[in-house]
């Protein structure tokens, strides 16, 4: 393998691994607080890619306020899900709160196809994001670069509010003990509606970035992301944001890489995945950085 | 009551159920006959998750995963070398799988088996993992065996599926493999294993502190579910005449963990009744996606509505009927009869 | 009393014989459920074809049309049906390669001609003499396109690039391949086969090591028309030139929707297009359907028009309407069709002309007509 050729798989890893990665975020956010592995979170992605669709679709809303509206609808309908769908279950095994987090995706995606239709459509993307930098022969897409950039303001971001703000703590607070923080008179239902509503927030900013790079929105495009953000936050290290960032890149470095160096077994990359997945769960159960936790059940 | 007056009775009862089975065979219609297939087949599959989710209390997601491996076992052995010769025109089906043809039933109990051992191989990390991320685990295991079935051509065929399978599956069948799975996991729900995994579901370290062993038992409630979940996949194969890699996804476990939520976890009487509702509601839902004419309107079938209607529901049962629609009452005999008799009072 | 009894029971005889001197015809579509849309337009061009010759040998053509509700089973369930309660003598199939299957071998077993208007799947008619179909297969495609990219296009090598989770997409691939090897008469000329997954969205690893071969072209068979929007749109980011070459999925407004001008230039095969002169019966059709219907025929349409055309000139030949001599009379059958001259191969298949369209300026633009073998 040549070097141009090294470095524009790398490039590709690298652009894809982030735009996992930021997906990722989102998940080990909400795991991190409430510790719910939250199955629709790929889907309330998709919701975020429908409703800037259609704001700047029937509204005409020029292209940024349309993202920005997009953003605060899914922080509400984020907010909504975990009131209607994860909160009357909060006493309960976690397990049911999983369940109902199945329920939840399956019934946005059914959602979906209804309202909005089965077929694909295509997301506006401005000029400025359509290029492409060209540096000898490796080729770089501007929004990649845009999608690194943010996603490490986006960390950066998070862990101010986490360790520098009163949330924060009262959210860090809450990922040890449900009844201590209660006892120390913070509001637990407002903390778990702030950290939905930012996990939300964060399923839609990455929405934006995926959509860019892949503009094709359709009911179901929540699935492939969801689900590798899921691998990318369980191999990072469940609840751990740099984690969750460090998993999307191993991710993508595997997406890529097996098809690069074995063309043949191509068709065989997601089964490598998934067995990532399972070796790291039963072997490295806090993932490849994650904190020791201790309670695992 | 008597033990055996009671087991005298449970086999009047399967009497019954064969009789109407004997008339339905012969009388009924098509369309129902397929519906009541689909709903024993269900009843195999509750049951035997219900084992491992609720008497167990070891979340799995991996039933498709070895429906899969029961089906294409079962019928890689059934089907006669002449179609599976047509089946592979892409690349033959590797030796000696291209000559192999046997009875339909010794196919689905070799199905079963290759079931029972990926059962044993999904359900050994139990130990290791709990909760959720076994749940996570054993979705992983059932995304692999997709996977790998849409790879392996000169085995599986890959996503062209099998097609073309012989029609054995009838109510003879399913409703028999239905009894011995109801017969079988009851009567390990009662006897001492049983009381041990029910043990294990309600603390896992009293149990093993109790000196049950964790390990053996986990990996049973797995091995006997995997291996009737094998069972119902070959039967199911064998009713839908054809099979491929995508249509055992991970929406068919959700599918049977609404059925068993429906009726209660650890519940067997709950899902057996809830299966056979649940594969007559799946077809009555039909109609949602069927244009209609009312009052000279023609109102236009709604895609997708079926399954958002369904995905409602499962939201409903999880949200409000946290016990199921039937809680942890079981069918007995005792409990008919009083049932019998409390009316009989009242009148 | 006794005189009115004579009557209606000479009556009732009459009207025996008169439905028996009619001739059954089945037709088997998904008029509800998911696939419905394919079934509607399937009808459309049986009735369009009805309309014109309702009858033959001089006796009243019955059609019985039945739903299959878009369900594999409901699929089986509907051809007995038509074979055991309508005493059907040929039935004309379903849309969807998945529900013709069961159906075709339902009236294979029964002895009752079966004519696909649109399945691709080589299983419809595999070892099934009494079922014909109209159109080509998934490997004449993939054949197709090889030998477009050969003579039309001059390429000496190629790359594929393919969805290993969908069966049309890996038939079209392995078939492409075999073929192009064959007529390149080199067996590294195909450079790279490589797979990718239903649901990916991102391409760039298969199409970098398509890029490092370099090859002459690239043939996408794509499962999914928006994958191979996003397969041209990547290609073209990361600097490849190359043609794209596809198949009748492409055939769709969301490919250039969704792709945009990186889809300008590339090339796929599909069965029918109201520009190409197919043969002298196209235009009266597509006037026809305009008028009746107020929108461009697709292929669907054209297909089941002929179907049932094709099946009404073997009975005509046959001379009869028993289904052994339908089946004999088929089996020599040489017809010029609104999708072109129809004949059939040792496996029933139709022989057939491709047709091969390209985008232009934002456009579907008919190119060429590809001969059959």
């Amino acid at each position: 393998m040549d070097w141009s050729l090294f470095l524009q798989h790398m490039v590709n890893a690298i652009s894809l691994g982030f735009v996992f990665g930021l997906v990722a975020v989102g998940y080990a956010l909400v795991y991190g607080v409430v510790k719910l592995v939250n199955f629709a979170h790929g889907d309330v992605f998709m919701m975020a890619a429908y409703f800037m669709f259609y704001t700047s679709l029937i509204f005409g809303a020029p292209w940024l306020s349309a993202v920005i509206l997009g953003i605060v609808l899914t922080s509400l309908l984020g907010v909504g899900i975990e009131k209607v769908a994860y909160k009357p279950l909060r006493k309960y095994p976690r397990i049911n709160s999983l369940v109902s987090s199945i329920g939840m995706s399956f019934l946005l995606q059914n959602f979906a196809v209804v309202v909005f239709g089965g077929i694909q459509r295509s997301f506006p993307v401005p000029e400025p994001m359509k290029k492409t930098i060209v540096l000898g022969e490796v080729r770089i897409q501007a929004v990649s670069i845009y999608t690194i950039i943010f996603s490490i303001i986006v960390v950066l971001i998070l862990t101010f509010i986490l360790q520098k703000t009163k949330t924060g703590l009262a959210m860090r607070i809450l990922s040890r003990d449900f009844d201590t923080a209660r006892l120390m008179g913070i509001n637990v239902n407002r903390t778990i509606s702030f950290t939905f509503a930012l996990g939300s927030g964060l399923a839609a900013v990455s929405a934006v970035f995926w959509a860019l790079r892949y503009p094709q929105i359709f009911p179901f495009m929540g699935q492939y992301p969801g689900s590798r953000a899921f691998i990318a936050a369980v191999v990072g290290g469940i609840g751990s944001l740099k984690g969750a960032l460090i998993g999307g890149f191993v991710l993508g470095l595997l997406t890529v890489l097996i098809p690069a160096m074995f063309p043949e077994y191509s068709g065989y990359r997601e089964a490598f995945i998934f067995l990532l997945l399972v070796l790291v769960l039963i072997f490295k159960p806090n993932g490849l950085f994650g904190q020791e936790v201790g309670e695992k059940a | 009551m008597k033990r055996s007056t009671r087991i005298m009775l449970s086999i009047m009862l399967i009497i019954i159920v064969y009789i109407f089975v004997f008339f339905a065979e012969k009388y009924m219609d098509p369309f129902i006959k397929r519906i009541l297939n689909t709903g024993f087949i269900y009843v195999i599959l509750a049951v035997s998750l219900n084992l491992i989710n609720g008497f167990t209390g070891q979340f799995s997601l991996g039933h498709a995963g070895f429906m899969a491996i029961g089906a294409y076992t079962s019928a890689l052995l059934y089907m006669s070398p002449e179609s599976k010769l047509s089946n592979f025109f892409m690349e033959p089906l590797i030796s000696p799988l291209d000559k192999i043809h046997i009875p339909f039933f010794w196919a689905l109990l070799i199905g079963g088996l290759m079931s029972a051992l990926m059962g044993f191989i999904v359900g050994a990390p139990s130990l290791r993992v709990r909760g959720d991320y076994l749940a996570i685990v054993t979705y992983g295991f059932s995304e692999i065996i997709r996977s790998l079935f849409n790879n392996l051509q000169n085995i599986t065929n890959g996503p062209l599926g099998l097609k073309g399978l012989p029609t054995y599956t009838n109510l003879w069948w399913t409703v028999s493999w239905a009894i011995v799975t109801i017969i079988v996991i009851r009567r390990i729900v009662d006897s001492s294993y049983g009381r041990a995994l029910k043990a294990i579901r309600d603390d896992e370290v009293a149990a093993e502190n109790l000196g049950i062993n964790l390990f053996k038992h986990k990996v049973l409630a797995f091995v006997v579910g995997a291996f009737f979940a094998g069972i119902a996949g070959g039967l199911l194969g064998s009713l839908l005449m054809t099979i491929d890699p995508n249509s055992f996804s991970i929406l068919f476990t959700y599918q049977i963990i609404t059925i068993i939520l429906l009726g209660g976890l650890g519940n067997i009487t709950g899902s057996v009744i809830v299966a056979i509702g649940f594969a007559f509601l799946m077809e009555a839902l039909r109609f949602v996606e069927m244009p209609m004419k009312i009052f000279g309107i023609t109102i236009p079938g709604i895609l997708g509505m079926r399954m958002l209607i369904f995905s409602i529901l499962l939201m409903i049962t999880i949200l409000f009927f946290r016990q199921g629609l039937f809680g942890q009452r079981e069918f007995t005999w005792e409990g008919f009869f009083r049932l019998f008799t409390k009316r009989k009072v009242s009148q | 009393m006794r005189k009115l009894i004579i009557f209606i029971a000479l009556l009732l005889s009459l009207s025996i014989t008169f439905a028996a001197n009619e001739i059954m015809i089945g037709v088997t579509q998904p008029l509800t459920g998911n696939y419905a849309m394919g079934g509607q337009l399937g009808l459309r061009g049986i009735e369009m074809a009805y309309e014109e010759v309702p009858s033959v040998l001089g006796r009243p053509i019955k059609l019985v049309i039945l739903d299959n509700k878009s369900d594999k089973i409901e699929a089986a369930n509907v051809v007995t049906r038509l074979i055991e309660q309508f005493k059907v003598s040929a039935i004309i199939g379903t849309y969807s390669s998945a529900l013709g299957i069961p159906g075709a071998e339902i009236a294979n077993k029964n002895k009752v001609v079966y004519i696909a208007p649109s399945n691709t799947n080589p299983l419809v008619t595999k070892d099934k003499p009494f079922v014909f179909r109209v159109c080509f297969i998934d490997p004449f495609q993939g054949t197709v396109m090889a030998k477009f990219a050969v003579q039309h296009l001059k390429a000496k090598t190629a790359a594929v690039i393919y969805d290993v989770s969908n069966d049309y997409s890996v038939g079209l691939a392995y078939y492409f391949r075999d073929a192009f090897v064959k007529l390149t008469g080199d067996p590294k000329s195909v450079k790279v086969y490589i797979a990718y997954q239903g649901g990916d969205q991102d391409f760039t690893s298969q199409l970098t090591a398509v890029k490092k071969a370099n090859p002459d072209v690239i043939f996408v068979p794509a499962g999914i028309v928006g994958d191979a929007a996003l397969i041209a749109k990547q290609a073209r980011e990361l600097g490849l030139k190359q043609p794209l070459l596809g198949g009748d999925t492409w055939d769709l407004p969301q490919l250039i929707e969704i792709g945009g001008s990186a889809v300008e230039g590339a090339y796929y095969s599909t069965m029918f297009d109201v520009k190409a002169e197919l043969s002298d019966k196209t235009k009266p059709f597509v006037e026809k359907y305009r008028k009746k219907y107020n929108e461009d025929p697709g292929y669907l349409p054209a297909l089941a028009y002929d179907a049932y055309m094709v099946l009404i000139d073997a009975i005509k030949r046959a001379g009869s309407d028993n289904p052994e001599m339908i089946r004999r009379a088929l089996l020599t059958t040489d017809f010029i069709g609104v999708s072109g001259r129809i004949r059939f191969d040792q496996n029933r298949d139709a022989i057939k002309d491709a047709v091969i369209k390209t985008i232009k300026n934002g456009k579907f633009e008919f190119v060429t007509v590809i001969k059959g073998e």
